[in-house]
């Protein structure tokens, strides 16, 4: 047998073997031997990477400025091969009760004393994105509103959305005055029932980002060039219309895939720098994070 | 000349965000143009483009905002996904069964538990289902017999007059015990048999799916009066034979539908119709008389959907009538080492047609036993010749029937 090209993924719920056993098989298929190495948190996998125990990572986004970073800081090119249709152009909503004090067009200052719920620590989405939104606007925390975090599963870099959903609830419980969350998650809270039908307002918004990306590196992996580009190929060649393929696109929230862009990580690099997350060489700064 | 600029089709949400149902007026707007195709859509709820560029992404349609007079207006392209999910889809049939093609020959295990007539997901997952061609299980009848059941359905509690006084000497209640004991079993095996089938019928066949089920429904029913008419006076259950139960066990032991259906309601159930009649006539109290019309209009129908199935199937398969009849006869040699009707039963039921315990009346009881043998084995004989079987060996087979008359 071939020595398949090892791929790590973060286990952040029980479907993500359902999800790579899936994709083991569909490689298969393609006469392409894949395995795939599960990691309990992001910080693991980048260091795994650099080390040379896996050939390609499914990095969330704060993932992939950490390996981009320490692939840098050692003479590395980081790349990008691939992403979800999903993946693109994200924003995170700051979301209030309909009865809000705060007005609805962005003017943010009515903000002040109150208590806005974030995601956990390590989400972009939900924590660093906001922050450095808030930050942008003028606003800081501990100065000009109070931060109430909902932090679940440290190092899954806010892949399990728990800590928004419990930022929502909290919200709608009146515990809370604001709540940071994906706009996707927005919808779906909608749906569950968690934010009902007219009982809330969308008052900010972020920019537009991007999420995970399968990264390669440069000269450190055993797997050849030839080994990713054909990975790349057949991921691509995923096909929504396939039956055999689509349950595990649903699962993994996609229609198509897409060639990897790194184009859309500039908002999160610098919430990094903002809120002191890594540092230029990818070490943790955040001395209160556990994963 | 002036050059026509060409505007997609354009829809107004007002203030409904996507948060509160906006989706589906975008979803209907959407499904009158082919993908690739665009669509604009103007809003004025609280973030409305956010949301839709968030639901954009979930579905696989592309979006971009412009400014028109001052007010965004998103644009969104139909992405290929929703349409693509049903690529490969399959058509199950139809849901009216009167429509040509409506009922397929063969069921499909992809098909699973949808609804006849439904679009079914490629990538479904296969269920199997043992009954799952046409031939096996069907009859046209199937439907309308249903429908009778539906609306023949009866209430034990209200439909017979339970506190009817009455008081009969002690060796007929007796009687009448054994013999509720004995349909009690008899009917426990017609609950069982068409139970076991139902699970294994395809859905798509439904009209046989519900008419077994409500079978299922009348025998249980039947199981209920009969217990109570026992526990009437105090009486407890009394003999169950081992010849009795082993000639129901070769009901229950019969794999092929058509030839289970052919033993236990052409024959069976076709005999017990005899049986229930003979009690409504000379049961010697009105709470069984009762009993026994209720049950028998029931089973009648029961009879009804084993002689229209065989009817249906021989038409497809003459051939088949072969081993019906080879049935009957397999049945009669696996019993011919057993008792047959259990001599308590045959008792029970002189008893209780004599209504008294004096030798004239048990004279007479007896003369009726034996006029309803003749009966149950002519109207057998009757259906037997209606499925086709020549005079002769509708004569032979009706006589070879278990005397357990089930």
């Amino acid at each position: 047998m071939a020595k398949p090209l090892l791929l790590g993924a973060v286990a952040y719920a029980p479907k993500v073997v359902t999800i790579w056993e899936g994709f083991k098989e569909y490689f298969r298929r393609h006469d392409f031997e894949f395995d795939y190495m599960l990691y309990s948190n992001y910080e693991r996998q980048v260091e795994a990477q650099l080390d040379g125990s896996i050939d390609l990572a499914w990095n969330s986004p704060l993932a992939w400025v950490r390996a981009e970073r320490m692939a840098r800081a050692h003479g590395l090119e980081a790349r990008a091969l691939a992403m979800r249709d999903s993946d693109r152009d994200l924003c995170s909503v700051l979301v209030v009760r309909s009865d809000s004090r705060v007005a609805t067009t962005g003017e943010l200052t009515a903000l002040a004393g109150q208590m806005i719920g974030f995601g956990a620590l390590d989400s972009p989405q939900a924590n660093l994105i906001p922050r450095d939104h808030l930050r942008a606007q003028g606003l800081l925390a501990g100065r000009d509103y109070t931060a109430r975090r909902f932090d679940e599963l440290g190092g899954k870099h806010g892949d399990h959305i728990g800590g928004e959903r419990a930022a929502a609830l909290a919200l709608m419980a009146g515990e809370i005055d604001a709540a940071w969350m994906i706009d996707g998650n927005y919808l779906a809270f909608a749906r569950e029932g968690i934010l009902p039908a007219g009982a809330t307002r969308i008052v900010a918004r972020s920019g537009s980002y991007d999420h995970c990306n399968f990264t390669s590196i440069c000269g450190i992996s055993a797997a050849s060039d030839e080994m990713a580009a054909r990975f790349t190929e057949l991921l691509l060649a995923m096909d929504w219309q396939d039956a055999q393929v689509r349950p595990l696109l649903e699962l993994e929230g996609l229609k198509a895939w897409l060639p990897g862009r790194t184009s859309g990580y500039d908002l999160l690099m610098r919430a990094v720098d903002d809120e002191k997350f890594y540092d230029a060489e990818g070490n943790i700064l955040a001395t209160d994070y556990r994963y | 000349m002036r050059k026509e600029t060409y505007l997609p089709p354009i829809i107004d949400i007002e203030n409904l965000g996507l948060d509160a149902g906006a989706h589906l007026l975008i979803k209907y707007g959407l499904g009158a143009i082919p993908p690739g195709g665009e669509l604009r859509v103007v809003g004025s709820s609280p973030g409305w483009e956010v949301q839709l560029a968030a639901w954009c992404r979930a579905q696989g349609h592309g979006m971009s905002m412009q400014q028109q007079d001052g007010h965004p207006v998103a644009t969104v392209i139909r992405g290929a996904a929703d349409a693509g999910r049903w690529h490969d889809a399959a058509h199950a049939g139809h849901g009216d069964a009167a429509l040509p093609g409506a009922v397929a020959d063969q069921a499909l295990s992809c098909w699973g538990l949808a609804a006849r007539g439904a679009t079914v997901e490629a990538g479904a997952p296969d269920i199997h289902f043992r009954l799952d061609r046409k031939d096996e299980v069907w009859a046209d009848t199937a439907a309308v017999l249903y429908a009778q059941a539906v609306a023949a359905q009866w209430n034990p509690a209200t439909a017979i007059d339970w506190n009817e006084p009455f008081d009969l000497p002690a060796a007929v209640e007796d009687a009448v015990a054994q013999l509720m004991t004995y349909l009690i079993e008899n009917e426990a095996a017609a609950l069982v048999v068409p139970a076991r089938f139902l699970g294994q019928v395809h859905p798509h066949f439904r009209e046989i799916q519900a008419l077994l089920a409500i079978q299922v429904a009348d025998e249980a029913r039947h199981i209920e009066v009969f217990t109570r008419r026992l526990r009437l006076k105090g009486r407890e259950p009394a003999l169950s034979t081992a010849g009795g139960q082993a000639s129901l066990k070769t009901l229950l032991d019969e794999p092929d539908f058509s030839v289970a259906g052919f033993l236990l309601s052409v024959l069976g159930e076709g005999t017990f119709v005899s049986l229930l009649n003979f009690l409504h006539l000379h049961a010697p109290d009105p709470v069984t008389r009762q009993i026994a019309r209720l049950t028998a209009r029931d089973e009648a129908r029961h009879v009804a959907f084993g002689m229209s199935h065989l009817l249906w199937r021989l038409q497809q398969e003459p051939q088949f009538r072969t081993r019906l009849a080879n049935a009957v006869q397999s049945r009669n040699d696996a019993l011919a080492n057993t008792a047959g009707l259990n001599e308590e039963v045959f008792d029970a039921l002189i008893l209780i047609a004599a209504g008294e315990f004096t030798p004239q009346a048990i004279a007479a009881g007896y003369v009726r036993v034996q006029q309803l043998i003749a009966d149950m084995a002519e109207g057998r004989r009757v259906r037997l010749e209606r499925l086709g079987f020549d005079k002769e060996a509708a004569l032979h087979l009706a006589a070879l029937h278990t005397r357990n008359f089930m």
